[in-house]
């Protein structure tokens, strides 16, 4: 730990980010490793792909609640303006990939006709009509907008390290400690 | 109090670029871009393309001409006792489908001694669906996506001739006798005269579980009740350009279509995981239930142009077997489903006459 005993986020919302961490992370390296090969691994990483979408996308909006209704640590004041509009802006845009990739996936297999199978049997509703063009131009949305949130996420993780190896700013503990006080 | 200096910051810099390439690089790797022989749907789909030459927007890859069909499955409870599969339950439920003919050109003309398909999507309780993909052969021409994509490398036309090279062709059969004993069988075998009278192949094996809980491996063919016959090898090049499908609207014109539903157990010792491979003909059938099309419409009227009929879409109590051709179909027809899609439909109607069938 640093110095500067810093103010953490809620309980919850440690707990949230790191399960979702996890999930995420795993759910895009089963993206773009399940359309790599045309092996068995294929449909056996869809039949992950699907349900492990729909539980980030329900972790997603009880995490925003969590969010909404509970404080979040400051930001270092001496912290630079760029590195502020960068971190707000960041935020903004990983809570808005976390809840849309999930429903680009749902709308877009909806768009092409195609059961949205969670499990064998279970099957969700289509909340799209039928559109070849529009699956089209959703699925490959969902392909570019993946790998902007990987980015995304290998700049969290650096801008993470960096708080925590090199300013030392108390911002990783705010996250990462699960230390009891 | 002031913090300490802080030391060591180079190499703490590069500690963090290090911990970042190492994710980039598991990143890229899980995408296949260190290994660029990896095949997938899209390497499978630009060899096709390479092999065409050209690209039809809008249409399949392969299978590109076709017709869009429509009736109901009605099963007799028989396949209940096999799987649990709702559509197995006795009763009558929705099926739209598609004929098509092998290739990549919408256009081209019937009389080619090429698959004749038919791709079937079940509708089910609870938004569940069950699709097929069948061939009226009950082989295929090779045994999984590898393979395949070498076989459309290999018979890519070179330019001078038009024809694929046939040193490199002699080379992928001589290491392939599965693909040339195909080859030899489809040369052989008599094609059916209408798409009403083909008998339609599962061509893999799937995997059935029963309520109960007893699994079994099983091939499923779709027999018609029109009597077979075979078109005139001899004078394929002389019918004319759609004389298949037209025949076929005409068919429809004079009544339903009907085919039953043969489940074929695999006895002990067949192969499920090649679909080169035919299972023998001392094979019990079960006959669960009859198909009947009374609808036929051009792709640009019906309603199963805009489907992907991947046959691992399937309903609880069928799974796929240990066959690697069905983890191939799957992802090869979905890349060509996703480039299509994008393209926008089809600008050129085809040709097949748009007087379709009540």
């Amino acid at each position: 730990m640093s110095a500067i005993d810093p103010i953490r986020f809620a309980f919850p919302a440690r707990v949230l980010h790191w399960l979702m961490a996890v999930l995420i992370v795993a759910m895009l390296f089963i993206g773009v490793g399940m359309i790599s090969t045309a092996s068995p691994t294929y449909p056996l990483l869809l039949s992950w792909h699907r349900p492990l979408g729909i539980a980030i996308v329900v972790l997603a909006l009880v995490r925003l609640i969590v969010r909404l209704t509970h404080r979040a640590p400051p930001l270092p004041a001496d912290l630079p303006m760029i590195q502020v509009l960068a971190a707000k802006g960041s935020h903004y845009l990983l809570y808005a990939a976390m809840i849309a990739m999930p429903l680009l996936g749902w709308a877009m297999l909806s768009a092409a006709g195609s059961p949205v199978q969670m499990w064998p049997g279970f099957v969700l509703p289509p909340i799209l009509p039928h559109s070849a063009l529009i699956f089209g131009w959703l699925r490959w949305a969902h392909g570019v907008i993946g790998y902007l949130f990987f980015a995304l996420i290998l700049a969290h993780l650096g801008a993470a390290l960096f708080h925590g190896l090199v300013r030392r700013d108390g911002v990783l503990g705010s996250m990462a400690s699960f230390k009891a006080r | 109090m002031p913090p300490k200096p802080l030391s060591f910051v180079l190499p703490r810099l590069a500690l963090i670029g290090a911990v970042l390439a190492a994710v980039a690089g598991l990143f890229a790797w899980a995408g296949g871009w260190l290994t660029p022989a990896r095949v997938s749907g899209g390497s499978v789909a630009n060899a096709i393309e390479a092999n065409t030459g050209k690209i039809f927007p809008g249409t399949r890859r392969a299978h590109a001409k076709g017709l869009c069909v429509s009736g109901s499955f009605a099963s007799n409870g028989a396949g209940s006792t096999l799987s649990s599969a709702p559509l197995f339950a006795t009763g009558t439920y929705p099926v739209t489908g598609r004929f098509s003919l092998a290739g990549p050109n919408p256009g081209a003309p019937d009389g080619r001694n090429v698959f004749h398909a038919l791709g079937l999507r079940f509708t089910l309780p609870g938004g569940v669906e069950w699709r097929m993909a069948l061939d009226h052969t009950s082989t295929f021409i090779v045994s999984n996506p590898t393979d395949f994509q070498a076989l459309m490398v290999a018979s890519t036309p070179v330019p001078g001739t038009g024809k694929p090279d046939p040193a490199r062709m002699a080379a992928f059969l001589a290491a392939h006798p599965e693909t040339a004993r195909f080859m030899a069988m489809m040369k052989a075998n008599p094609l059916p005269s209408s798409f009403s009278n083909g008998t339609y192949y599962s061509i893999d094996a799937f995997r059935f579980t029963s309520a109960a809980g007893a699994t079994q491996a099983v091939r499923w063919q779709f027999e018609p009740e029109d009597t077979f016959a075979a078109l005139d090898k001899s004078k394929l090049d002389q019918m004319p350009n759609d004389a298949l499908f037209d025949e076929y609207l005409a068919r429809t014109r004079k009544g339903p279509v009907r085919w039953h539903l043969m489940i074929v157990p695999a006895n002990p010792g067949d192969r499920t995981d090649n679909g080169t491979i035919a299972w023998d003909a001392s094979h019990r059938k079960i006959d669960v239930g009859t198909l009947t099309l009374d609808s036929a419409l051009p792709e640009t009227q019906g309603k199963c142009r805009d489907l992907v009929f991947d046959p691992l879409i399937l309903p609880p109590g069928v799974a796929a077997s240990d066959d690697p051709l069905l983890a191939g179909r799957s992802a090869v027809y979905s890349a060509s489903f996703r480039r299509r899609a994008k393209e926008g439909p089809r600008a050129d109607p085809l040709s097949i006459h748009e007087g379709a069938a009540q």
